[in-house]
């Protein structure tokens, strides 16, 4: 630690190549040292221990309740979506045929077939697309990886494994048809309700 | 329970067995066995995780206090090794650091994890940026605290900055070797006073847009690179073409400005000050510690 520079020019060549001499008995593992027990704690020390474990408790406790908050953060209470649950009407308003006006909307075509009318619920049974209704050929398409659906939802080619799903309906005081997305009716899994159990004016198919 | 050892006391006389332990009462009770069978659990929670490899693998030194494992403890972790190893005690008095410049880093440590999370439910378009606030401060769980948070951390960091270059004045620590990082450390004021003027205009509200519009006005008036500015008219400089124009993408302040304030508030401006406090800090241990002498050097060896 000289601050002469001429000295430590000289500390700055190159080393001296001498072989290093290495004494055989610091190579031996040592034994290990006794070890003496800890001195009691002064009451000093005592305290500022306390303390330092109060203070890291206090901020690591207060970090944590943060945390928690940030991650209720990520749930908001209040969402901006589309309805799940909406009136489209009276059922004189749709005629036979698919309806594809609540489609941007609310992801649904209204349809109507001899048995009365129903909603399918405008999503792709294969990976969740929407198919476009295809008026000339008279069949849902969908565009992302070419499943059809006849009319009524069922599916006919592509990779689609089922039907179209369809919403529940009711007819509220009005007159009007309530819709309900969330309440969906599996083709495969209740048959009767479309084909052979009569229409009522609740559930997938209305008799109005 | 006492096992007798029979290999050994089994040839002579027998042995006589000791005393059962007496039974208390609630040996069998439910709290009894819930307690043996948490007992490996308690012991766990109350130390035993240090013994785990898990454990060892993050931190590979023991208490002792001995100036080695002390330098080792700073020097293997990544968060710690910003610190010198060992430094004088008086070179972190309060009274003449006064703390100040970690102060503001641990302030843009915060406003950096609230902004990002903020950012989570902020459109940075013109009208829904409004609502976006609203809904913050009104619905969303916990949105008002982290709106607080950030909205009063950023003032904090605004002063503590200006406090930190006070005392650095005060202290005379802008002084050869410090002169580079007191420069560092003037950019780094600027890019702070320009966060807090991009996060302004960010709730799009009528504080904010009157603020950017009186502020970027000024813009007007730069030298040779405004329109309204010495030099410029005669260099060509119009509303359309101007230093303001740049900053505004236009030459109103409207959309492309709160989208560029946006920008320039939450990635560009963050990823610049971070460079420059990485200098920062990196210098201030090059040239002598937070306080202290300058380190010792040849005259051979400085330039």
């Amino acid at each position: 630690m000289s601050n002469d520079p001429s000295k430590a020019a000289v500390a700055a060549g190159p080393p001296p190549a001498a072989p290093r001499k290495v004494d055989p008995a610091a190579l031996r593992p040592r034994p290990p040292r006794a070890k003496e027990p800890a001195p009691p704690l002064d009451d000093k020390t005592r305290g500022d221990l306390a303390r330092r474990a109060f203070i890291w408790h206090g901020t690591a406790g207060f970090i944590t309740l943060l945390l928690v908050c940030f991650a209720r953060f990520f749930f908001p209470r209040a969402l901006f979506e589309p309805k799940t649950r909406f009136t489209i009407g009276y059922p004189s308003d749709y005629g036979f045929g698919v309806d594809t006006k609540w489609q941007q909307k609310y992801r649904i075509w209204v349809c109507r077939n001899a048995s009365g009318l129903f909603v399918i619920y405008a999503r792709c049974t294969h990976l969740g697309c929407t198919p476009d209704w295809k008026e000339s050929e008279s069949k849902f398409k969908c565009p992302c990886h070419g499943s059809g659906f006849d009319s009524e939802g069922m599916n006919y080619e592509g990779p689609a494994p089922k039907p179209m799903l369809r919403c529940h309906l009711e007819i509220d005081p009005t007159g009007q048809v309530v819709v309900d997305t969330l309440k969906l009716y599996d083709y495969d899994n209740a048959p009767l309700r479309f084909k052979d159990a009569p229409p009522s004016n609740k559930g997938p198919l209305l008799a109005v | 329970m006492a096992h007798q050892d029979h290999g050994h006391g089994g040839h002579g006389a027998p042995v006589e067995a000791p005393p059962e332990p007496e039974v208390p009462e609630t040996q069998g009770s439910l709290f009894n066995v819930v307690r043996e069978k948490a007992e490996p659990l308690r012991k766990f929670v109350g130390g035993g995780y240090k013994d785990t490899q898990l454990w060892k693998s993050v931190f590979r030194h023991k208490l002792d206090d001995s100036h080695r494992n002390r330098s080792l403890a700073v020097l293997s972790n990544v968060f710690l090794h910003l610190h010198p190893a060992r430094l004088n005690r008086d070179a972190v008095r309060y009274n003449f650091t006064w703390g100040m410049g970690g102060i503001t880093f641990y302030l843009f440590v915060i406003l950096t994890i609230t902004g990002t999370l903020l950012m989570f439910y902020f459109h940075p378009s013109k009208g829904q940026a409004y609502k976006d606030i609203m809904y913050l401060q009104h619905d969303v769980p916990f949105g008002n605290l982290l709106r607080n948070m950030h909205r009063w951390t950023a003032h904090a960091m605004v002063i503590t900055t200006w406090i930190h270059m006070m005392r650095v004045f005060l202290t005379g620590s802008y002084k050869p070797p410090r002169e580079f990082n007191w420069n560092i450390g003037v950019l780094l004021l600027l890019f702070t006073m320009l966060l807090s003027f991009t996060g302004y205009l960010l709730p799009d509200d009528q504080l904010g847009f009157w603020a950017v519009t009186v502020g970027t006005n000024m813009a007007r008036a730069t030298p040779i690179l405004g329109h309204e500015g010495p030099l410029g008219p005669e260099l060509g400089f119009t509303a359309f073409n101007d230093v303001r124009f740049a900053l505004l993408g236009g030459s109103v302040v409207d959309a492309n400005a709160l989208l560029r304030a946006y920008i320039w508030h939450c990635i560009a401006i963050p990823i610049i000050a971070a460079v420059l406090m990485i200098v920062h800090f990196w210098r201030i241990r090059k040239d002598g510690a937070i306080s202290g002498h300058a380190p010792v050097m040849l005259e051979s060896e400085v330039k």
